[in-house]
């Protein structure tokens, strides 16, 4: 079991969410995040003052998936939310020890 | 000859008034979007709490102090109370020559006494006690604003055929329509010396302190175009060409000013930003406001595109200088306002205005831009002088900033115990009855 985490633009969360929905994925958790990279931030400027916004906005996804399906997950995350300029954020992966379904207490794969 | 009760006159001033009462909450949105989303509520209290304190002070003793003539001095109008309930028959005052109620005359230029103060509270934003705000308010508009109103304002109570307690300035020949001077030129000058008095925001060129909600900064300067027209268009204090004229150079002068501004940006920093269009409508209100019924409407076009290209340059002034006028009170206010009265002695006609003046375009001479300069000045000079001591004593005693801490973690909670936006879902919690 591995957790899936991805850092994107926010524009192109609809297409991620599409595409492993059409993997079948049936869960994830989306939150706002803001951060930087390599992208840093940009500048805005406000009566001529000049102001450099480090932390660009975006959101963080997070997918639980079994061993099997990470490579296609990921593969498809990285598909959909490429646009090839600097900014597009980073997927990484994790190990999952112990997992279970809150309702039913099943654990494991089965609570995926 | 006294001119006599004329009800479309006492009309327009009545709804001129409420106008220019919009004009404080106007101004509440216009900065309260420009600061940041720790201090926003703060940022329009000072602008309401200033609604409540000059209205009351007004029945007490200020419209006595800034219109009366018992004291047939050019400096005040009259000690004492002013009760106003003795005024409800009464109409015509300055010099019997506006055929309005005096009670209307009076709820009009309250109206002009409330935003004066409140628009000192830019200077200052983030990080003013609120309890020694609203002391200054009470003081400044005492000390300071009543009797300035009394110079540039007041015309004089006729009396057989004498006029008495004619204003200073008005007595000068200083042509100031709607309030360059008492208005404008006054809060500048005093948004700087508070400025000074209560030193720079914590962090003050270092974090970023970036207008929250630009959305709200639109909304206001819409308010304040709006009531606007009350102020330009209401002081000719009849429903009449005059108030025509006024409009129509109110209205031309902002759309340039507008103009002016987003083309200093687009040429300084390569956009046109929403921020300055607010910011040049409004320093074009300002500048129009005292030549507003002087000049011809080309001329306020051309006094208007200026103004909004020499106040997008003095807002960063403050950088140069390094003072913390948080929200360009004197960027906008007091070099507008300055920028207005002196373009008076350029641009002014009898032909639209016969009680006007004639400026040096027109083949008046310097004459009448001496006197405009000598007014501005004036009044520059004593707000000035006057709010640093009224500042100093109150940052001596009470103190006039809040802790560090108070306004690191937001001046919303520490001084209202309240926050403008909900922006975790996370934040709520139980109720105690």
């Amino acid at each position: 079991m591995k957790l899936i985490t991805a850092i994107l633009k926010p524009f192109k969360l609809d297409d991620v969410k599409s595409s492993l929905q059409a993997l079948g994925v049936n869960g994830m958790t989306v939150s706002e995040a803001s951060g930087f990279g390599r992208q840093r931030g940009h500048t805005e400027v406000y009566r001529g003052a000049e102001y450099t916004v480090d932390l660009v906005p975006k959101v963080r996804l997070e997918v639980i998936v079994d061993d099997a399906d990470v490579e296609s997950v990921v593969g498809a995350i990285v598909k959909a939310a490429n646009t090839g300029s600097i900014g597009d954020g980073k997927v990484w992966v994790t190990s999952i020890e112990q997992i279970v379904r809150v309702r039913t207490g099943e654990r494991g794969t089965e609570a995926i | 000859m006294d001119v006599v009760l004329n009800s479309g006159d006492t009309a327009w001033v009545l709804a001129s008034s409420a106008l220019v009462l919009l004009m404080t909450p106007g101004l509440a949105f216009f900065y309260g979007g420009m600061v940041r989303t720790k201090s926003v509520l703060n940022m329009m209290m000072m602008s309401f709490i200033t609604i409540g304190i000059v209205s009351v002070l007004w029945v007490a003793y200020g419209y006595n102090w800034a219109f009366g003539s018992s004291a047939d001095s050019p400096w005040i109008g009259g000690w004492g109370l002013s009760g106003l309930g003795s005024a409800v028959e009464s109409f015509t005052n300055n010099g019997g020559i506006y055929p309005i109620p005096t009670l209307v005359f009076s709820s009009f230029q309250l109206m002009f006494a409330i935003i004066t103060p409140a628009l000192i509270s830019g200077a200052i934003a983030d990080r003013t006690k609120f309890t020694s705000w609203a002391i200054f308010v009470a003081v400044w508009a005492s000390l300071v604003y009543f009797p300035v109103a009394h110079w540039v304002f007041d015309f004089g109570d006729k009396v057989g055929e004498k006029l008495i307690g004619v204003g200073y300035l008005a007595g000068k020949g200083v042509l100031d329509f709607a309030g360059g001077t008492a208005v404008h030129i006054n809060a500048g000058a005093a948004g700087l010396a508070l400025a000074l008095i209560l030193g720079k925001r914590h962090g003050w060129r270092r974090d970023p302190m970036r207008p929250h909600s630009l959305p709200l900064v639109l909304l206001g300067s819409g308010l304040l175009w709006f009531g606007w027209f009350g102020f330009n268009a209401g002081s000719a204090l009849g429903a009449n060409g005059l108030a025509g004229l006024a409009l129509i150079n109110t209205q031309v002068a902002t759309g340039a000013a507008l103009i002016g501004w987003l083309l200093v940006e687009k040429i300084r920093d390569g956009h046109a930003t929403s921020l300055g269009a607010a910011s040049g409508a409004v320093a074009g209100l300002v500048a129009v406001t005292p030549a507003c019924a002087f000049v011809a409407p080309w001329a306020a076009v051309v006094l208007g595109f200026i103004a909004g290209i020499v106040c997008a340059l003095a807002v960063g002034l403050k950088y140069k200088f390094g003072f913390d006028d948080s929200l360009d009170v004197v960027g906008v206010h007091l070099v507008g306002g300055i920028w207005g009265c002196l373009s008076i002695g350029f641009f002014a006609t009898k032909s639209v205005n016969s009680i006007g003046g004639t400026g040096l375009l027109y083949g008046g001479g310097l004459d009448l831009l001496k006197t405009q300069a000598f007014g501005a000045f004036f009044v520059l000079a004593y707000s000035f002088i006057a709010t640093l001591i009224i500042g100093f004593i109150i940052n001596k005693t009470i103190g006039f900033r809040v802790s560090q801490e108070a306004e690191i973690t937001g001046i919303d909670l520490a001084e209202h115990r309240e926050t403008a936006y909900e922006l975790f879902n996370s934040s709520r919690g139980g109720t105690t009855v």
